[in-house]
């Protein structure tokens, strides 16, 4: 039978409120006699305070106290928002809430709280700290030095990990062989910049725990994270999450919601307001890796990949946060986007005092996409092969399993992504058109294609949750523990329910807020699982509600239960097509009926132990103009295998989204920071070169969609494979149009001209 | 939020000269859209101030055409209206353009051009454009008007020639400023919109047949001020207009600026951009391509 509510557009049930600011944030939350929290930062990048002066702090009208780490449970926690593992393995403890040693300039040393705002922004500008200051390491080299002094204590070197992920034996393949490349490649720091910056309330609720409303994307990890970073019972706290103006993995960390509720308890649980200011967002919260790529390929006469050796070198900043899991997640996307019988991937992340990498969309992924698809670009060129040939002979083949945890990548449709979207892109004629256009201005065309896996396991676990009820008038409820962050997952899940459920879509309603007293537990929204791991719970619940509502047709009506179905938000004889009743009559009976009354729910908590593999591809047409360094994107368009589509407008929406912040990824977004004194220097939205509207082209996507075996309804992830490639592709349209290749992003105006002039001067490649 | 003491508007300029005049923590405010910006990064010199509100004083606002063909316009004049007014589409549409280059839609309608120019921005879009038309300067006081040149205004950064108690009133552009000249600017910045300039290249050129009769080039971002290319300007008198006149004006103007390194560009780059954009901005002037 063919899908009623899958595949279709369902408007998002949010969209009115949002558009019309009737959606509440959590700023937007009244809160009676609230108080107002503000972080003191460091002033420097490492070293120890020796000493603070609050007095002049306190002195200020409003103010009413102010915390210092003295003040606070020493204990050390984990922001990472990863699920908890039973050994307490998976993270590193490293972070308290205030801090005497900095790491990283802004590290948060103190805060006050007052009665307004204003009055705790006075008070922090007013306290001064002496301290005891170390040399800074602002890149991961420096850090790495003999003798450089540890950022942690015991972390020996600045390396948190370093790991060889290892397929076959690398030095056989070199040996097999007829070409081998090398080159180095560079990513920058770039940051989220989520339209709603971190905010959260918390207070004493009635029965005496501690409730913080937040802008998370984990309200139940935040629980716990919680409750080990203040050394309370994980039950002492109530966490929820209303409408959140976005995340893309800034808020998978647990960053200032310890903090807000200490700043609480010390004033014995009256309401306070901690609201991140955008300049301490960007610089303070956490931002992407930069990683350094060194990648040596061996090929074959027959233009087969034989062997494929990396040595990556991340930058983590002051803090573990995610660890050692962005870096190494890059051999696993490498071995499965191509076959190679021998790999070597190390990988190590480094300890800076720098911002605090963490979590961001795409997880390390369109870093070491960039790299790949750039040695791929050197390959094709210089042994002089068809880049579609070239991929297409080594491509990973569908069906086979991932070489490092053996599950098989059973729908991969990267080929089709190719062949098709070159057609739609028009690929051919563009790269006929491509060349000097006039006066300054060189063409050029890119290609690059990336893998990816929709969610953690079996690295990690994976549990969602489902709550539906059968309203009196049949309509539905939908409880999960998923958060909603802006992507519409909400909308989705609805579909997935309202289909099996055999109702409309709009017959099913969705949670604006997640709390986690009330919600099921889910770990919230990361990599690309929910529509993959909760939509299996969702659907699953949807199953035994409706097996509940075929058995109380049974009871009330003139039918069999067995021989009862639901279309149409009507109960159905299966056998004769004939409709027995309107799902609201049942409902209203199973509330009232006065002998048989029985509600209807059905509750699920679903274990995954699947993955699905999202693939896809990028195709880019850029013009540079060789006088000024500007690149324009002419023309891109990104083809995606993320198994079937279940809501085709929402997921155009994500795809644009992920490619817009790729474009700007690839050409302009750049966070510094001073070299002497390691003070961020472009952290606010006039110097960090966030794009407007008017700096992004027309954005194209296609769907290759087969049926996953796994995935509701044959759906794999969406939410971060559209930013994994588009850097590479407009990376490989330069390069192309130029003639010669820049390896470091992002390719701004500045560096492209100077890449241009040493070009011309002979000198070696930026 | 913000950190003030007061904020009070005047009826007229001389009731606002009185405010300044009578308080020395009195500071103007026009549209906000970078005091407030200061206020709320808690700069010393912003906070507790009391402001004196101009932009509703009557005729702070107008832009008009005098007998003698001066443009008046005022100085609390919005971008947006500068970017929208007919007395400028007519006579001086390179600054609409320039007026339009700046921010985005919500900070043109509140930021004025007399702030453009009194907060003493190098990057400032109107300043280097009104500077290419030799414009001059209303400035009040507890003395009544003076007029002075726009050059020589910018003392360095955020510095220009205005005493306590001193209000720019109006930006005035003579006849002989605009008439018979083409004029463009190119505003070359990393984003489309919401940006500040890496580099400003204002032109208003004067052609006879194919020779350049004038040239007047101002930039922006090229030095601590917004400044003109004397030399560059020199040298084009009477020059037949080509490429390699064009290219000749550009290196030109290397002598005549100061770009200097920092984050946000390197100086090689903007010596770059210093020759590369006046013949540019001369070809937009004159109504061919050449938007960088």
């Amino acid at each position: 039978m063919s899908n009623k509510v899958i595949g279709t557009s369902v408007p998002r049930w949010d969209a009115w409120s949002k558009v019309c600011g009737k959606a509440d944030y959590t700023a937007d939350i009244p809160v009676k006699n609230m108080l107002y929290g503000k972080i003191v930062r460091a002033t420097i990048a490492h070293g120890r305070v020796l000493s603070l002066d609050t007095q002049a702090a306190l002195a200020v009208p409003g103010v009413l106290k102010v915390l210092t780490p003295a003040d606070l449970p020493r204990v050390k926690h984990a922001t990472a928002g990863h699920p908890y593992t039973l050994d307490r393995s998976g993270d590193v403890y490293d972070k308290n809430i205030l801090t005497e040693d900095v790491r990283l300039y802004g590290d948060e040393i103190a805060a006050v709280i007052a009665e307004t705002q204003l009055a705790a922004d006075i008070a922090a500008q007013k306290i001064t700290a002496v301290y005891e200051e170390y040399p800074i390491y602002l890149t991961a080299q420096e850090a790495m030095t003999e003798g450089a002094r540890e950022i942690h204590e015991g972390t020996k070197g600045n390396i948190l990990a370093d790991t060889t992920a290892k397929v076959g034996n690398v030095e056989e393949g070199f040996a097999l062989a007829d070409y081998v490349f090398e080159d180095e490649h560079r990513t920058q720091v770039v940051q989220h910049c989520h339209m709603e910056n971190q905010t959260a309330t918390a207070f004493q609720s009635a029965d005496g725990r501690w409730t913080c409303i937040s802008s998370t994307q984990i309200p139940h990890i935040c629980r716990r994270i919680l409750g080990e970073a203040l050394d309370m019972p994980w039950s002492s706290f109530r966490v929820i999450k209303p409408f959140i103006g976005g995340g893309f993995g800034n808020k998978q960390d647990v960053t200032i919601e310890p903090l807000v509720v200490a700043m609480s308890i010390a004033m014995g649980g009256r309401p306070v307001r901690l609201e991140l200011e955008r300049e301490e967002v960007l610089a303070y919260t956490r931002v992407r890796h930069a990683i350094h790529y060194r990648s040596k390929v061996g090929v074959s006469k027959d233009g087969k990949i034989t062997a494929w050796q990396v040595d990556a070198v991340s930058k983590t900043g002051g803090y573990a946060s995610h660890g050692h899991s962005v870096a190494a997640k890059g051999g696993g996307i490498l071995c499965t986007l191509y076959e190679i019988p021998h790999m070597s991937f190390r990988s190590r992340t480094v300890l800076t005092n720098t911002g605090n990498a963490g979590a961001m969309r795409g997880y390390g992924v369109p870093q070491i996409t960039f790299a790949i698809e750039a040695m791929t670009d050197k390959i094709c060129k210089e042994l002089q092969l068809d880049p579609f040939e070239f991929r297409l002979a080594n491509f990973k083949k569908e069906g086979a399993p991932h070489p490092l945890n053996g599950i098989p990548m059973v729908t991969n449709k990267v080929a089709d992504c190719l062949t098709l979207g070159r057609q739609r892109f028009g690929w051919d004629a563009k790269m006929a058109d491509s060349g000097a256009k006039g006066g300054s201005v060189r063409r050029g065309v890119g290609v690059a294609a990336f893998s990816y896996a929709t969610g953690v396991y079996p690295y990690s676990l994976e549990i969602a949750g489902c709550r539906l009820t059968l309203n009196q008038d049949g309509t539905v409820k939908m409880l999960v523990g998923a958060t909603e962050i802006g992507q519409g997952i909400d909308t989705g899940l609805a579909q997935i329910a309202a289909e099996t459920l055999g109702i409309p879509a709009e017959m099913v309603y969705a949670e604006e807020t997640t709390d986690t007293d009330i919600a099921p537990f889910d770990t919230g929204a990361y990599a690309s699982r929910q529509i993959y791991v909760t939509g299996v719970a969702v659907a699953k619940a949807a199953e035994e509600l409706k097996d509940k509502i075929c058995r109380a047709a049974g009871k009330f009506y003139e039918i069999p239960h067995s021989a009862a179905d639901v279309e149409d938000a009507f109960v159905i004889n299966s056998v004769t097509g004939e409709r027995v009743a309107s799902l609201g009559d049942l409902a209203l009976r199973t509330y009232y009926d006065k002998a048989r009354a029985q509600t209807l729910t059905a509750e699920v908590s679903h274990n995954c132990h699947d993955n699905s593999y999202p693939m896809g591809v990028t195709f880019a047409e850029v013009d540079v103009d060789t006088q000024t360094g500007v690149v324009t994107v002419r023309s891109i368009l990104n083809a995606h295998d993320s198994g079937v589509i279940i809501n085709p407008l929402l997921a155009k929406g994500q795809v644009e989204g992920g490619m817009g912040m790729a474009i700007s990824y690839a050409l302009g977004e750049d966070l510094f920071y001073d070299p002497k004194t390691g003070e961020p220097l472009n952290n606010n939205l006039l110097d960090y070169k966030m794009p407007t509207c008017m700096d992004t082209p027309e954005l194209d996507c296609m769907f290759v969609e087969p049926e996953d075996p796994f995935g509701p309804f044959g759906a794999k992830g969406l939410g971060e494979p559209p930013i994994c490639s588009p850097a590479a592709a407009i990376r490989n349209a330069v390069c192309h149009a130029l003639g010669f290749e820049i390896n470091a992003l992002p390719l701004t105006p500045g560096k492209v001209f100077a890449a241009i002039q040493n070009n011309r001067g002979g000198g070696a490649d930026v | 939020m913000y950190d003030f003491a007061s904020y009070t508007e005047a009826a007229d300029i001389h009731e606002a000269v009185g405010l300044l005049c009578a308080n020395p923590n009195a500071r103007i405010i026009a549209g906000g859209t970078d005091v407030l910006i200061k206020l709320r990064s808690r700069d010393e010199a912003f906070v507790g101030r009391d402001f004196v509100g101009v932009t509703r004083i009557p005729g702070m606002t107008d832009i008009r055409l005098c007998d003698d063909g001066t443009i008046v316009i005022g100085a609390a004049a919005s971008f947006a209206k500068i970017e929208g007014d007919a007395v400028i589409a007519q006579h001086l549409p390179s600054l609409a353009q320039a007026a339009g280059s700046v921010g985005g839609p919500q900070i043109r309608n509140m930021g004025t051009v007399g702030g453009n120019l009194a907060n003493g921005a190098t990057s400032a879009d109107t300043a280097s454009m009104l500077l290419a038309c030799d414009a001059t300067l209303v400035i009040a006081g507890a003395q009544g008007d003076t007029e002075v040149p726009l050059a020589g205004f910018h003392q360095g950064p955020g510095r220009v020639k205005l005493e306590h108690g001193q209000i720019l009133k109006e930006i005035r552009v003579a006849k002989a400023g605009y008439e018979g000249y083409k004029g463009g600017y190119i505003k070359f910045a990393v984003r489309r919109a919401m940006d500040i300039a890496t580099l400003g290249c204002a032109v208003m050129i004067k052609m006879d047949g194919d020779r350049i009769e004038d040239l007047r080039i101002a930039f922006g971002v090229a030095g601590p001020v917004p400044l003109r290319a004397a030399s560059a300007e020199a040298y084009a008198k009477g020059q037949t207009l080509c490429d390699e006149v064009l290219e000749q004006i550009g290196r030109k103007c290397l002598e005549d600026t100061n770009a200097r390194d920092s984050w946000r560009a390197a100086k090689a780059f903007r010596q770059q951009l210093i020759s590369v954009l006046p013949g540019r901005a001369v070809r937009k002037a004159l109504g061919g391509d050449g938007d960088a």
